[in-house]
């Protein structure tokens, strides 16, 4: 490991009463590398992302972004910074139409928010921007829908735009692919190869299809009731009897499905 | 339309989108601009000059309700601030527009600086905690303005003489225009006027711009709007400032057309329910709800009463039972409330939103 990572978390911890969801995980993450985040159902995964994007406040721990400390910061100050979040649950602007969704972010990454007295139709670098954004997704023919009222998939690939709209420096992906039609999810898993592909970009991923986490990540960190309990290249993670035992339930000789 | 004709300048792109609501706008925006000469005399004035104020009030209450999704309860108070901005300037002082200068920059300071600690303490909370801060800052003021006699005039008030120029005995012509005499009282509605209606422009143009997109967002999705990098509690303020000021200059334009001020006519939580039921008959999130919301439901404050007496009359003398009764002019009250009870029933989401619904 050379050069600083992008991402870091040191000790990163989170109680809830007496549960530890995230339990002292220290990781680094490096430019143009993509790592997957794995394990079971109430890992801490999503929580582990929670508290990387500033949406939970840690308990004991330290996020460094750029080799900056950044655990005091709200959300939105990490987001300035460079940090980019997908969430899990759908979570967009529900009556505002999809244009309108996509151009909230690129306003946000223009830093336009404050302009009070200009209209937001007079900013044609905005709109084209984001119609470029819908063009990529997929979902060009659809702008002028209510978000609210696009299918799942939709709703999901709108939620990636979102992302691709602040050009973050780190991307978090919480499966991103969750409940799409096979034929729309190509499209997304294009989108996230092409990141990986620029080499400057630092890619997070939640993903249970393991056949998805094979193709796309350099590297596979496993949690397990809060706790990093492996750490490595794809391959040799999937087949650690750790994670036969963790991820898959599996007792540790059965190894034959993943 | 072009992007760069004046009118979608004027109304920031912001088009009525319904034809029947066009209309009922023109038909407002004319009877305003002309209301001296189509109806003369002093209580049609009264009326217009209301309506004007009172759009601007409800304009910039749906700025924070509509727009941003921030229930206040401190609107009257603000709208209080410029009220007595204009009354101890004009009575203390002297009435002249130097005074009145002073006044109304004083008081937008002092409801800006107001509304900016009030957003401090409170918006980076639950929205109910700001109500309910709003709920107790609001009452608080009340009874201080009720309780300083000396600056305020205590319960009685404040009646006092405002420049020259407005007064009813100034005349800028000697001969009558188009049969009405130009009197400092005709003036004084132009002011109103015009300064509603720039006002309602710029509040316009603010929900229409980049920002306004921000407040829906943060309407829709406060949360969301945080991750994507905007500062709710930063954005949230400005609005609650934006949303002060602009209640304080309604409450100027209110005390210099009533040359009085009081805590009932501006500190009053009865105004405050009017302004609400303004907002939610109008249609809440669209600022030209505020424009009929207020217009309709001052009409009918003032007309219910009297057509309901003639209505009772002339069923009286038809020599039907009961009827005359129940349309007597002092139930007028009753029939407001009905009214008022229909409208949500029928167009839970304003007049605004069901004509444009109608449309789709």
């Amino acid at each position: 490991m050379s050069a600083t990572p992008t991402l870091e978390t040191r000790d990163l911890t989170i109680r809830f009463g007496g549960h530890v969801a995230v339990n002292a995980v220290s990781c680094a993450f490096q430019p143009g590398t993509l790592t997957a985040i794995v394990g079971p159902n109430g890992a801490g995964k999503t929580t582990y992302f929670n508290l990387i994007s500033g949406q939970l406040k840690s308990t004991s721990g330290q996020v460094l972004l750029h080799g900056e400390d950044v655990t005091g910061l709200t959300a939105s100050s990490r987001t300035k910074r460079g940090m980019g979040r997908a969430f899990q649950l759908t979570n967009l602007f529900p009556n505002l139409t999809v244009m309108e969704n996509v151009r909230l972010a690129v306003q946000s990454r223009a830093g336009a928010g404050l302009q009070l007295l200009q209209l937001w139709s007079h900013r044609r670098d905005l709109i084209e921007k984001a119609d470029s954004l819908l063009e990529q997704v997929r979902l060009l023919d659809k702008r002028n829908a209510t978000a609210g009222a696009l299918p799942h998939g939709d709703q999901r690939k709108l939620e990636v735009a979102l992302l691709l709209a602040l050009e973050p420096d780190v991307f978090m992906f919480d499966e991103p692919t969750a409940g799409m039609s096979v034929d729309e999810v190509p499209t997304i898993l294009d989108l996230i190869q092409a990141i990986k592909a620029r080499g400057d970009k630092t890619v997070l991923l939640v993903e249970h299809k393991m056949d998805v986490v094979r193709s796309l990540a350099d590297r596979i960190i496993v949690l397990h009731n809060g706790q990093l309990v492996a750490d490595g290249e794809p391959a040799a993670v999937i087949a650690s009897p750790v994670v036969q035992q963790a991820y898959l339930g599996l007792p540790p000789e059965g190894s034959a499905a993943a | 339309m072009l992007p760069n004709n004046p009118i979608h300048s004027l109304l920031s792109g912001d088009y009525p989108r319904s034809r029947v609501l066009g209309a009922l706008l023109f038909v407002v925006l004319i009877c305003l601009a002309f209301a001296p000469f189509l109806f003369p005399g002093s209580q049609p004035l009264n009326v217009a000059a209301k309506i004007c104020v009172f759009i601007i009030l409800v304009a910039s209450y749906d700025l924070l309700l509509g727009y941003t999704g921030i229930v206040s309860f401190a609107h009257t108070m603000f709208y209080g601030i410029g009220g007595y901005g204009v009354a101890i300037a004009m009575y203390n002082f002297s009435p002249s527009w130097t005074a009145l200068g002073v006044g109304v920059i004083v008081a937008l300071v002092l409801a800006i600086l107001l509304a900016l600690l009030i957003g401090l303490f409170s918006l980076r909370v639950r929205a109910i905690f700001f109500a309910m801060i709003t709920l107790a800052v609001a009452s608080a003021f009340a009874i201080l303005a009720s309780q300083l006699n000396e600056i305020t005039g205590g319960e009685d008030g404040r009646s006092y003489r405002i420049p020259e120029m407005l007064r009813p005995a100034f005349r800028l012509f000697d001969e009558p225009v188009m049969g009405v005499m130009i009197n400092g009282r005709i003036l004084t509605y132009y002011l109103i006027f015009f300064s509603a209606l720039l006002l309602f422009l710029l509040a316009l143009r603010v929900v229409n711009s980049p920002f306004g997109r921000v407040l829906q967002a943060i309407r829709e999705n406060d949360f969301r709007a945080e991750a994507l990098g905007y500062r709710v509690v930063v954005y949230r303020s400005i609005a609650n400032c934006l949303s002060a000021g602009m209640a304080t200059l309604a409450g100027v334009l209110m005390a210099l057309w009533l040359r009085y001020t009081g805590p009932d006519t501006t500190l009053s939580f009865a105004i405050m329910i009017d302004i609400l039921l303004m907002v939610v008959i109008g249609g809440m999130g669209t600022l030209y709800g505020a424009v009929l919301g207020a217009a309709i439901f001052i009409l009918a404050q003032n007309y219910l009463q009297v057509l309901m007496g003639q209505f009772s009359g002339m069923l009286e003398s038809a020599g039907i039972p009961l009827l005359p009764g129940l349309f007597h002019a002092d139930r007028w009250l009753l029939w407001l409330g009905i009214l008022f009870v229909l409208s949500v029933y029928f167009f839970p989401v304003g007049i605004v939103g069901k004509l444009r619904q109608m449309r789709k």
